[in-house]
């Protein structure tokens, strides 16, 4: 399956999808010592986020989000890439600034995430400036 | 409708102004598209909410910024820090910890931002005008200055208050345009006594009540008695701001885009309804106590937001009167130009007594300052009470200023009225 996607940070990446339930806040959702999800309020509570391409319906909270996220990019233990199904400013910023300090790129992009399933090999890849594609394997 | 950049943001974007404003123009037009603004506009001045350690990426950015070069276009304030950078013995971190703390604020100041190191900028010499556009961080001051002052700035925060800063330019989108700052919800007091007095209790609780319910709507207050300084809406909004998500509130013939109800709707009619009635304030206040009435009380916390010299005004008498001693510290957090001019008029010298610890260019919730986190901690802040718990795992009654600073007298928590 191919979707269409815009891309807010560009980047390729690819890995097993972590499709969330509910928007998650890295700002007090995310330990960024391990990579896991710690919003006692978020159906996701304890799953582990590094190395994954994230799925999620959007972002949420705290401006600090943006902090967090690069954070999370720098040390590893944040997911390889972003897919939102509404655009999220606060991430978008924080993968710009992990990609300009560090050259570390964590894709943001945003398309229709129904279809996404938790465990599926998921590819994102920024094909033009503000265009993304989305590659997830049908699982046959 | 794509972001149209005019040729100076161009010329910024390529580098004309220098390569920290070229980064710093680059993650800005990321955000505005990200939000969907169509331009930019300028701004007159930017508050930073970035000198707070988040990290090692925290120090990395502004490093970049200040390596490249980079100054900020706009004066530009500063949030607070997590060091007393005047009175640093009261910080309990080793020096190894506090390194890159300092280094954060230090290197702020290098990109020319003032060293205001305050939470509350609209109570310095950089005080906004109505209508003027900024780009502020910090919860309380972004909804001061849009619902006190009337001046305009959308809920911004890391990295991108210092990017507007650098640029001189925000997104033309939310906060800063007409129609987004109409009231949406309407919160109205019904069954109050005509007598209902401005307390610090009443605007806290309705400050909480209005964040927990208003979701992303703008909510209009109607029914407030009319508070005597700007105090107490300071306070009303830092409470909402934690409790919620608030940027902006109007109260009905109080506040500067609220003449009239109808005004604040600006016609039309209120998406929804919520009434607050007594109960629902006192509900609100009991829930932000921690232990029950009589418990004994380790610290006071006051000046969160920092306080204002009204503030201190309404203090100094009461300190006078109550003369509380030395067993109970009081705390109280202010910004260090009002603490500059209180010590200019030589006011705080007859409190030596009082064992008053005055806390500048931080807070006494974000850093390890209290002697004593086993008790139970007083404050008259509603934003205090709803972070400390979580932030320093003290225990915490809420009380008004007189009821703060009788208790420290008594050593334990008393109240002048119940709830």
């Amino acid at each position: 399956m191919v979707i269409a996607a815009q891309s807010y940070a560009a980047g390729d990446a690819e890995g097993l999808a972590l499709v969330l339930a509910a928007p998650l806040s890295f700002w007090g959702g995310v330990d960024v010592e391990t990579g896991r999800v710690i919003d006692h309020s978020h159906p996701d509570l304890g799953q582990l986020i590094t190395g994954r391409v994230l799925v999620m319906p959007g972002g949420r909270g705290s401006s600090s989000a943006s902090s967090v996220f690069a954070e999370s990019i720098r040390r590893g233990t944040g997911p390889v890439g972003i897919i939102l199904a509404i655009p999220d400013p606060i991430l978008t910023v924080g993968a710009l600034v992990a990609q300009s300090l560090y050259a570390l790129r964590c894709p943001v992009v945003v398309c229709s995430i129904e279809g996404l399933i938790t465990g599926r090999y998921v590819r994102v890849r920024t094909t033009a400036d503000g265009v993304a594609e989305v590659f997830s394997d049908d699982g046959d | 409708m794509p972001l149209r950049l005019t040729p100076s943001d161009h010329a910024l974007l390529n580098g004309e102004g220098g390569a920290a404003a070229a980064f710093a123009m680059q993650i800005l037009t990321a955000f505005s598209r990200a939000v969907g603004a169509e331009a930019l506009l300028d701004i007159s001045q930017a508050h930073i909410d970035g000198c707070l350690y988040h990290g090692q990426v925290s120090l990395d950015f502004v490093e970049r910024l200040v390596a490249s070069g980079g100054r900020v276009r706009v004066p530009t304030t500063l949030n607070v820090g997590a060091i007393d950078l005047i009175h640093p013995e009261l910080i309990r971190l080793s020096s190894p910890a506090q390194e890159p703390a300092r280094r954060l604020m230090k290197a702020h100041e290098e990109l020319g931002c003032e060293p205001s190191f305050t939470c509350a900028p609209y109570q310095t010499r950089f005080r906004p005008s109505f209508g003027d556009q900024l780009a502020w961080g910090e919860s309380n001051a972004i909804v001061f200055a849009n619902s006190v002052i009337g001046a305009r700035t959308n809920r911004y925060g890391d990295f991108i208050d210092l990017c507007c800063a650098m640029t001189g330019r925000a997104p033309a989108w939310g906060l800063h345009l007409d129609a987004p700052r109409l009231g949406q919800m309407l919160f109205q007091l019904t069954g109050f006594p005509a007598s209902l007095e401005p307390t610090d209790g009443l605007y806290v609780a309705i400050g909480l009540l209005v964040g927990s319910l208003s979701g992303d709507r703008i909510p209009v207050i109607d029914g407030l008695p009319a508070p005597p300084n700007e105090d107490l809406l300071k306070a009303l909004g830092a409470a909402a701001a934690s409790s919620g998500a608030v940027g902006l509130f109007h109260a009905v013939g109080i506040t500067p885009e609220a003449a009239t109800r109808r005004g604040a709707f600006g016609g039309r009619a209120p998406e929804a309804t919520i009434t607050i009635t007594p109960a629902d304030v006192t509900r609100a206040l009991q829930q932000l106590s921690t232990v029950p009435d009589g418990s004994p009380v380790t610290a006071i916390c006051l000046g969160t937001p920092h306080f204002s010299r009204n503030e201190w005004n309404r203090l100094m008498p009461l300190l006078r009167q109550v003369a509380p001693g030395r067993a109970i510290p009081i705390y109280v957090n202010t910004g260090r130009a009002t603490l500059s001019d209180l010590e200019r008029e030589e006011l705080l010298t007859e409190f030596r007594g009082h064992n008053l610890v005055v806390v500048t260019d931080t807070c006494t919730y974000l850093t390890p300052i209290l002697e004593r986190m086993d008790g139970t901690v007083m404050t008259n802040s509603g934003k205090w009470a709803h972070y400390a718990p979580g932030n320093l795992g003290v225990q915490v009654a809420f009380g008004d200023l007189e009821d703060c600073v009788a208790s420290a007298a008594a050593g334990h928590v008393v109240r002048g009225r119940p709830w």
